[in-house]
């Protein structure tokens, strides 16, 4: 089916953008952090044993009738708000028919031409400053389908014998917000494609509306891209890359989808219209289906739930309960925190400002978080090819790791090797100081009662050492590693003992 | 003139996962236009600004509280399966969907 030309090698991304002018288009899934499912009195848990979360709603049984969730319908509004979006003064839900067993019901029930919030806009801020406003088309609210494992052969669908279904996940209520098409961007097209999806992001944990884990699918994004010839107004055909699920692999597929166009359309052949599957390993992304007839919902109005009608008084009560928005956020602790336009920058981009603002209300200096947050937790995050925020460091862990270093109890490097093994799950810093025994004795009180020992016990060696004879110290050495089981400093030791003989070092 | 063509009974067939043969298609074909001519007569009634009724009652915003109620088991979910695997609904691999 794939014609040669569909199967060109990809260009450069320089040479992309010489000649092709990226369009972009997002759909981002929002699963809400409500109690319960959208439709049913069933809890929204992740992470609990196979179909236990589900009731006869979730389940289709028949002559199951669903309720609407009313603390989901204000997330959505919330969100809609948030996006500068209009709301709906009054919609209704629709079944969206498909066949496939991630959803028993054989429909998904969507909004389709009567969105609850629609014509939004959110202004985007990439690393350098640089604004991009991208246009919301609208913000729907839906329902989540169940989740397969395909089983036998591989573990993919493909030469898989039989698929396994969790129904948890269906009916946790969604909000689906799709972008108007994004043009303009031109090489900062990936860019803007991860600041997007990490605006969006901020926004639905700012709202506390989701948990907000990309990484447990709470956050999807699909991003569609198309190529058009530079100066041409008429998109090109696109493809749709799903559910990519980190910031990181947001911008790494727009990238590697600009660059296999741009290497389809330059060898004369057609992009296909078509799903492509996100691989992380490689990168790069896969075909999945081609768009055809069956992607025929046939629509109507869920007869099972009463229209929704939003009156301007409710609009403006949920208005009024709006946290600050993320941008304004960022300005007011770039100046509390006196950091430098660069380094506040690097924060953001490193998606950190959560972490080192709790840090800091754990009693952390904004300096000492951000070195830690920056530094050597962003360290170990890359080499675990995964974002910081992501990995199991909390901030009352980094103050309290932070406090070790600062009263001297470790050093830098310990704190490194501390740091790991917390996160090997060896427990809190001080039990790992206290169990591996990585105290450093740089308490002079301590040291300083062994050096006292050592010359007290050592007569002669202290006389040659008030000789001039200064190598002799080394004989001290030894006697005070011992009373200290060998964590004292050398240097300090020497130090210690020239300041008793009122000689300078 | 027949609003439905054969085509279209194809094309819902397809869609509805019912596999009919040509006499069924045909049948079905002269049987859903009768269907559709009657229920147009509803057009004749119904001005332009009219809109289309989804919802005859006029009845808005009837919400649930957040709270947790009713659960079923993985037993009871599973119930009436036909075939189940370690909790989860077993059931055939299908190619065509995703």
């Amino acid at each position: 089916m794939s014609q040669s030309t569909t199967d060109a090698a990809p260009l450069s991304f320089e040479a992309a953008l010489e000649t092709y002018e990226p369009v972009m288009g997002f759909e981002i899934h929002v699963e809400l952090n409500t109690a319960t499912k959208m439709f049913s009195s069933a809890p929204n848990a992740f992470g609990d044993d196979p179909n236990t979360n589900v009731n006869e709603v979730d389940l289709g049984m028949p002559g199951a009738l669903p309720v609407l969730n009313g603390a989901a319908v204000e997330s959505a509004i919330k969100l809609g708000l948030a996006l500068n979006c209009q709301i709906a003064s009054f919609c209704r839900f629709a079944r969206k028919q498909y066949f496939y067993p991630d959803t028993p019901k054989n429909w998904q029930t969507s909004q389709y031409d009567e969105p609850i919030a629609f014509d939004g806009h959110l202004d985007v801020e990439l690393d350098d400053g640089e604004v991009f406003r991208i246009e919301i088309e609208r913000a729907h609210m839906e329902e989540d389908a169940g989740k397969l494992t395909h089983a036998g052969g591989t573990g993919r669908i493909q030469g898989s014998e039989y698929s396994l279904v969790d129904y948890n996940r269906a009916g946790v209520p969604l909000i689906e917000i799709v972008t108007k098409p994004i043009t303009g961007a031109g090489a900062r097209a990936p860019e803007l494609a991860r600041a997007y999806a990490t605006a969006v992001r901020d926004i639905v944990k700012g709202l506390n509306i989701s948990e907000a884990r990309m990484e447990r699918g709470n956050v999807r994004c699909d991003a569609n891209v198309s190529l058009m010839p530079k100066g041409s107004a008429t998109f090109g055909t696109r493809s749709e890359t799903k559910n990519v699920n980190s910031l990181r692999a947001v911008e790494h597929a727009v990238h590697y989808e600009i660059r296999r166009h741009a290497g389809v359309l330059s060898a004369g052949g057609s992009v296909v219209q078509e799903t492509r599957h996100w691989k992380e390993d490689s990168r790069t992304t896969s075909s999945g289906r081609p768009k055809s007839d069956a992607d025929d919902y046939r629509y109507f109005p869920e007869p099972d739930l009463v229209p929704i009608s939003v009156t301007a008084d409710w609009v403006e009560q949920l208005r009024a309960q709006l946290p600050e928005p993320p941008a304004e956020r960022r300005r007011r602790l770039r100046e509390a925190w006196g950091f430098s336009e660069a380094e506040f920058r690097d924060v953001v981009a490193a998606g950190l400002i959560d972490q080192i603002e709790e840090t800091v209300a754990h009693g952390a200096a904004p300096a000492a978080a951000r070195k830690w947050w920056m530094g050597e937790i962003s360290r170990l995050a890359k080499t675990r090819d995964a974002d910081p925020a992501a990995l199991d460091v909390q901030p009352a862990t980094v103050v309290e790791l932070n406090q070790l270093v600062e009263q001297g109890r470790i050093n830098d490097k310990i704190a490194r090797q501390v740091l790991e093994h917390h996160l090997a799950g060896e427990g809190a810093p001080s039990h790992i100081v206290t169990v591996r025994g990585l105290e450093v004795v740089s308490d002079d009180g301590a040291l300083t009662a062994a050096v006292e020992k050592a010359m007290a016990e050592n007569p002669d060696v202290v006389e040659k050492v008030q000789g001039g004879k200064l190598k002799a110290i080394g004989a001290l050495i030894g006697p005070v590693m011992k009373e200290t089981q060998g964590q004292a400093d050398a240097a300090k030791v020497k130090e210690i003992v020239l300041e008793k003989l009122g000689m300078t070092p | 003139m027949p609003e439905i063509s054969r085509a279209d009974v194809e094309h819902l067939s397809a869609l509805a996962h019912i596999a009919m043969t040509d006499e069924e298609l045909d049948k079905m074909t002269g049987e859903l236009g009768v269907i559709v001519d009657s229920v147009k007569s509803v057009q004749e009634a119904a001005a332009d600004e009219v809109p289309a009724t989804s919802h005859p009652v006029e009845l808005r915003n009837v919400f649930r509280r957040d709270e947790v109620g009713h659960v079923f088991t993985a037993e009871e979910s599973l119930a009436n399966a036909p075939d189940a695997q370690d909790g989860r609904f077993k059931v055939p691999a299908i190619m065509d969907g995703e």
